[in-house]
């Protein structure tokens, strides 16, 4: 008996709320080929607990031998109700969840939330803290990009790599700790500029990682970009064809592999992103080894911003003064009453913002991140809808990997770039 | 870069009954068309020289409960050749909130469409594959919706005294 007919035949029976449902391979039929009820295919089930599935992520294959003819992705197994949850607290209170999202996207997540408030309320943010949010997210783009070559080697069978990326990454973290008190969960940006100014050893910190990463990047490349093995793994594996990326609404690298030169960055620049000089890399082929390129190249950009945005920081204030929305400083609280009410007012009321709806992107390191916020008028946003790159991008991997062996999936997992917290939110 | 403005007058020249109402907030332009009608407008965005809109930057349904209509569902379109963007939304009853699938048009609709499926209960005629996406497949009721509950527990005032006790999984203690 093969496994299919196995499964045909013993139905299991579980008992919900809605009464009892039967899970059969009968509610497969359609979205399974036909053949995998007669066994002429096999299903195989691959997660949420697989490591090269990047998390929770579950994929239920159809086989033919080695050879996948259907991949079904299944997610949802993190979600949290961050959306609902953040309906449910103040703008400032709900910024803490946006961490939570793309874990290795932190500040990216704050600065789109924030984007978003400040379109809404108009509220303007000073230069300088337009430059060190564009920097902060550089460099988490370049630790975003640090964790993915690390996992995804290791998916490929390269050990030794992420031992070295994860290494470099800690650079990174120590300069977010610097900043904001915290390595992940920073929650640095707030509506109107920064929590608080850059700390003194701020500078040396970005300089010494600029002296010390561009070697290490060459590093990885001389181990990785000629290996034959690496190769084989991931050229001419998981193409993406420019038509299907941009009909699929993929972004971020798994859309410039396909040669489509499109970056949030570049076609609208938000945060002061216009003042900087960097190249946008493309690929032609579409496939992993396209991607990869892509990803290395976007981390010496990275470095180019980082660079500029630290030569040219300017002095001044780093929030907004606009007190309605911004709280006053703390040496201000002893002195004035005024202070002391919009203190009071922000802290426990919040701020209200304009009746209104706005989306708001930024080119996170997977893509586009958006977030949709509606206001009614109230301290509390009533609908916060957040599009995730890695949701978004991830429903194309039934396709992609159709037709390639479930040793080139890890590979394909691995270059489109999820993040499970930022796909099932 | 076209006007989106000009974008969505061109929309109301085409489909003068359709289109409703045409929002500009803070530079956004929201063209809110009727539902039954969604399917053209959206091919003739995608379609028609000038405007090719040809990828769907967001689907995001919203629940205005208690008003009327209830739910929204909207759609950022963008063009990646010219660069200009616009937000087609449609307002759905709380009777019958079912609308057209765009997966036809924008084969990326697919997971967002489910999404709003699954957490406001909004379906989508045509969809290829309409199942819950992110909660359990037995779930009863769509979480997102604003009258289901987010589970926090009652705090216990005078007034509410006896009602929460009552739910308390030892009352006597």
């Amino acid at each position: 008996m093969t496994l299919s007919n196995y499964q045909l035949t013993h139905a299991t029976e579980i008992e919900t709320d809605n009464g009892t449902v039967e899970i059969a391979l009968e509610q497969l039929r359609g979205i399974v080929s036909d053949d995998a009820f007669t066994g002429d295919t096999m299903l195989l089930n691959m997660g949420p607990q697989h490591p090269s599935t990047h998390g929770v992520l579950r994929l239920m294959l159809e086989l033919d031998g080695e050879e996948i003819i259907r991949c079904l992705p299944d997610i949802g197994f993190l979600h949290t109700g961050i959306e609902k949850n953040m309906e449910a607290k103040t703008y400032e209170k709900a910024l803490v969840m946006t961490d939570r999202l793309d874990y290795l996207n932190n500040l990216g997540n704050n600065l789109t939330y924030c984007m978003a408030i400040e379109k809404i309320a108009e509220l303007d943010v000073p230069l300088r803290a337009q430059y060190v949010r564009v920097l902060l997210t550089e460099l988490q783009r370049i630790s975003s990009h640090l964790i993915w070559l690390g996992t995804h080697i290791l998916d490929l069978g390269a050990t030794s790599l992420f031992l070295y990326t994860f290494r470099e990454r800690e650079y990174i973290l120590d300069i977010f700790e610097a900043c904001s008190g915290q390595r992940m969960m920073t929650n640095y940006f707030r509506p109107g500029g920064l929590w608080r100014d850059l700390p003194d050893n701020f500078e040396q910190m970005v300089h010494d990682f600029l002296d010390y990463m561009p070697g290490k990047i060459d590093d990885y490349e001389r181990i990785l970009t000629k290996n034959p093995i690496f190769i084989e793994r991931t050229k001419n594996i998981g193409l993406i064809p420019v038509e299907k990326a941009i009909n699929w609404n993929l972004t971020g690298p798994s859309l410039r592999g396909s040669g489509v030169n499109f970056d949030i960055r570049k076609a609208y620049p938000y945060s002061s992103y216009d003042h900087f000089n960097f190249d946008i890399p493309l690929g032609s082929n579409g496939d992993v080894y396209d991607r990869y390129l892509i990803r290395m190249e976007e981390m010496r950009q990275s470095l180019r911003i980082v660079k500029q945005a630290l030569d040219n920081l300017p002095d001044g204030p780093f929030r907004s003064d606009d007190r309605k929305y911004v709280p006053p400083p703390r040496s201000e609280l002893g002195t004035s009453m005024e202070a002391v009410i919009h203190h009071f007012k922000l802290w426990t009321e919040g701020f209200k913002l304009p009746k209104g709806e706005v989306y708001v992107s930024t080119e996170s390191p997977k893509g586009e991140l958006g977030v949709y916020l509606v206001s009614d008028g109230g301290t509390k946003p009533w609908r916060v809808h957040w599009r995730t790159p890695s949701f978004v991008n991830l429903q194309s991997i039934g396709w992609v990997s159709e037709g390639y062996m479930v040793s080139d999936l890890v590979g394909i997992i691995g270059s489109i770039d999820i993040v499970l917290g930022d796909c099932d939110r | 870069m076209a006007d989106p403005l000009a974008v969505a007058n061109t929309i109301k020249e085409k489909f003068p009954e359709a289109v409703v109402e045409i929002i500009e907030f803070r530079g956004e332009v929201t063209v809110v068309v009727a539902p039954e009608v969604l399917l053209d407008i959206a091919r003739f965005c995608k379609e028609t020289e000038g405007l090719e809109f040809n990828h769907m930057a967001d689907l995001s349904a919203v629940d205005y409960w208690p008003d009327k209509p209830r739910f929204a569902v909207n759609y950022v379109l963008r063009s990646m050749i010219y660069g200009h963007m616009i937000r087609l939304k449609v307002y759905l009853p709380e009777a019958q909130p079912v609308i057209d699938s765009l997966t036809s048009i924008w084969a990326g609709a697919n997971w967002p469409e489910r999404e709003a499926w699954d957490m406001f209960g909004i379906k989508f005629e045509g969809h290829p594959n309409p199942r819950r996406i992110l909660m359990p497949f037995d779930w009863t009721g769509h979480p997102q919706r604003k009258d289901y509950p987010l589970g926090y527990e009652e705090v216990q005032f005078s007034f509410n005294y006896d009602r929460v006790q009552a739910k308390k999984p030892h009352p006597e203690d």
